[in-house]
């Protein structure tokens, strides 16, 4: 069993993401359960969407020490989650900081230490949005993210493919099929230095 | 295979055991359910002003032959708690069901009550799926059972299987046409004292027949694996048991209400210990112990609040739990706030610099509790804002300090606070209300309503005249104000506080940013003198940098709406 979870910020597009990973393991023929907060939890609030991959699964809660992947969708919100990942799970996060209204009027501060701190986890940071845009639109960040994190689920290549397909709105197939394969293409780049 | 959630499989459910009318009140979690009802082109699906009135919709049209489905969230059980009850007397004719999502935790909620205390109270046979397939499964099977015990039938859900997407296997529709007809029957359909009585009796009969039903045919589950302990639980919490203790023996319950009794004894006997688990209840734990069976008790006590996690019940079990990286405790919050451009900032504000006492209200706008608006002072249940505002007003005169001021939206405003305002006019009442009409009803997803005139469905709807509305009513003033322009909404606040005898409406209207996403041309911050009064406001795009405490506006923020640059006395916001 594979526990994840995807977390940002209210209309990052975390849904989205997982909702594409939930049919790629479909399409693989996984077991697949996606676990959203919506309501209150969103305007611009931290959200973090569950998912757990595999014949074996059961609760749709991913706990503390349970996730093997998190994908963070902005870097505060990595260290907010970072209590429910494995010690060897891997962390894959957005190059983004999003100001919380607490620190945009000054009664709280962004850690300073923020990049040391990604870094102590072994964090593959990566500028999604910046790869997206070069992909044909920055939106598609939330794809880039994903395909950072698709080749350690083993999932076939046309699973992501139909996935994409079926979940994205059609107009965007393309770009988001394009931003996907440069967040796979950097993951790999990423293990061929390591 | 399709991958649904909780919500939408329960809507497909009730597609497939041929419903034909669904009724219900927007709520999260319940509420894509009737969405993806509606979706269907076959089905007649509306929002109603509240859940009392939905369900009563509901009813009537089962009591014509056809199956109904109802929605709403736990705390709207309370509004349609009248007709439950009741309706749990007469019974059907087509089938009744009803989705009920229950939301521990309080993702989206005022509170975490437990509706299977209702289905008990009223006598209504309780389905608890525990992921989508069951949600699916169980809702045709829950129409199935409201026909043949002429019954309303509740599923109920929670936010973990409302809101979690897994695979889903459908069947399929039965082809045939059911007949519709209303056959009139008063000794079943009018429930005056001489007609109610039997009809109490034919509950007890009923509720025996459910009871050997529940034994015998109810989708209730023993997955044996050590005699040493078993556990019984239902729902969201079957999956985090089955994870965290899986070697234990389980019985997972598929109806809570009856419990099946027999089963339940028979699986007692069969381990050495038996445990119960739930979510923040109690429910099921003093069921079972009303049997007489003796339920031991984890190690460590579960806590009796919240949802539940495979890690909590390890933890009560003296389990290991996984040891993972160390969390960070000193990040900024991340709460979140009213959109850029909001309609409703600016009431908040200007309430707050008028020292208001504000009853508050259910919706996008109780944010405004939040600071830096700090502009709510009590917020209870839908529509206790207006009646609220009634009793303190009451209690403190009209010359007490400050002034009192209700606010509630436009949806909120249909569903109760009608009533409470027609009660307040009723009774003389003074103060001031404020209904913040952004033309939606914007926190559970831009649902319609009576005054903004659309339906579920596209269909036609008729658009309610609020202000004719309330004029007619007799309050002492209704006034229709900008709530962007700072004047306006200032001199309209002072005018209703300054004659206190009064009773002043006040309907603030624009429309929802995220209905109309409109974004003009962004402001930006000219020559900042560090005042920080636009930082009061709360909006998202406006920060101030720490180092020299000069604001700022986030140009892919801002939507141009405007509302700052009034409150800069030194004019440095512009665009």
């Amino acid at each position: 069993m594979t526990k994840m979870i995807l977390c940002g910020v209210g209309g990052q597009g975390t849904i989205l993401a997982a909702h594409v990973l939930a049919h790629a393991a479909l399409n693989a023929g996984r077991n697949v359960k996606v676990s959203e907060i919506h309501g209150m939890a969103q305007r611009g609030g931290a959200v973090s969407t569950m998912v757990a991959i595999g014949d074996d699964v059961a609760s749709m809660v991913v706990g503390e020490g349970e996730a093997d992947i998190i994908i963070a969708f902005e870097k505060m919100e990595a260290l907010r989650n970072v209590s429910s990942l494995k010690l060897d799970g891997s962390l894959i996060v957005n190059d983004e900081t999003i100001r919380p209204a607490s620190v945009l009027t000054g009664r709280a501060a962004v850690p300073v230490d923020l990049d040391e701190r990604l870094d102590e986890l072994h964090a593959h940071v990566i500028p999604a949005e910046g790869i997206a845009r070069e992909a044909g639109n920055g939106k598609a960040a939330n794809l880039v993210l994903l395909g950072a994190a698709s080749s350690a689920l083993g999932f076939p290549e046309s699973a992501w493919e139909g996935a994409i397909k079926a979940t994205v709105p059609p107009k965007t197939v393309d770009v988001n099929l394009k931003a996907f394969a440069a967040g796979a293409a950097s993951a790999r780049e990423r293990e061929r230095g390591a | 295979m399709e991958l649904l959630s909780g919500n939408e499989a329960v809507a497909q459910g009730a597609h497939d055991a041929g419903a034909r009318i669904g009724a219900g009140y927007p709520g999260t979690p319940s509420t894509e359910t009737l969405e993806a009802f509606g979706a269907h082109a076959d089905v007649h699906a509306e929002w109603c002003v509240n859940e009392k009135v939905a369900l009563e919709v509901a009813l009537g049209a089962a009591a014509a032959g056809v199956r109904s489905l109802f929605t709403c969230k736990h705390v709207g059980v309370n509004v349609a708690a009248d007709p439950l009850f009741t309706a749990a007397y007469t019974g059907v004719a087509g089938g009744l069901v009803l989705l009920v999502a229950d939301d521990p935790g309080m993702h989206s909620s005022q509170n975490e009550q437990d509706s299977h205390f209702y289905a008990q109270a009223a006598q209504v046979p309780l389905f608890d799926p525990a992921d989508s397939q069951e949600a699916y499964d169980f809702t045709r099977q829950a129409f199935e059972a409201s026909e043949r015990f002429d019954v309303p039938v509740m599923v109920r859900s929670t936010v973990r299987i409302s809101h979690t997407k897994s695979p889903v296997e459908r069947g399929v529709r039965p082809e045939e046409p059911r007949v519709t007809s209303f056959a009139s029957d008063p000794a079943k359909w009018v429930m005056m004292p001489a007609f109610a009585r039997p009809r109490r009796m034919a509950q007890l009969e009923r509720a025996s027949a459910l009871k050997a039903w529940a034994d015998s045919e109810a989708p209730n589950e023993v997955i044996e694996k050590s005699r040493e302990m078993g556990v019984i639980c239902a729902g969201a919490a079957y999956q985090h048991v089955a994870e965290a203790l899986p070697e234990a023996s389980v019985l997972k319950l598929g109806v809570t209400w009856p419990l099946p009794e027999k089963t339940v004894r028979a699986f007692a006997k069969s381990v050495e210990a038996v445990y119960v688990v739930e979510e923040a209840s109690t429910y099921l734990h003093d069921a079972v112990s009303a049997l007489g069976i003796s339920v031991s008790e984890p190690p460590f006590e579960l806590p009796g609040f919240g949802e539940l996690s495979p890690n909590l019940i390890r933890e009560a079990f003296g389990l290991a739990v996984p040891h993972g990286v160390r969390g960070v405790e000193d990040l900024p919050a991340r709460p979140p706030a009213l959109c850029p451009g909001c309609p409703h900032r600016l009431v908040f504000k200007e309430l707050t610099r008028q020292k208001a006492i504000i009853c508050g209200d259910i919706g996008c706008y109780t944010l405004g509790a939040l600071p830096p608006l700090s502009a709510m002072d009590t917020c209870v249940d839908m529509g206790a804002s207006v009646s609220m505002a009634h009793g303190l007003e009451l209690a403190l005169g009209a010359d007490s300090e400050r002034p009192v001021a209700a606010v509630i939206g436009d949806s909120t405003f249909s569903h109760s606070g009608l009533s409470s305002l027609l009660s307040t006019i009723y009774n003389a009442g003074a103060g001031t209300v404020c209904i913040l009409d952004n033309r939606t009803t914007a926190m559970t997803g831009r649902q319609g309503n009576p005054f903004n005139g659309e339906a579920l469905q596209d269909r036609p709807a008729r658009e309610i005249d609020l202000e004719g509305l309330i004029t007619a009513l007799g309050a002492d003033r209704v006034s229709t104000v900008d709530p962007n322009d700072m004047h306006a909404v200032r001199a309209a606040l002072k005018e209703a506080f300054a004659e206190r005898e009064r009773l002043d409406v006040i309907i603030f209207k624009s429309p929802c940013v995220l209905k109309e996403r409109v974004k003009a041309e962004p402001y930006y911050v000219a020559c900042c003198t560090g005042c920080g009064v636009c930082l009061t406001l709360g909006c998202p795009a406006i920060g101030k940098y720490p180092d020299t405490g000069l604001s700022y506006i986030d140009p892919a923020m801002c939507i141009g709406c405007g509302q700052c640059a009034q409150y800069c006395r030194f004019n440095a916001i512009i665009r």
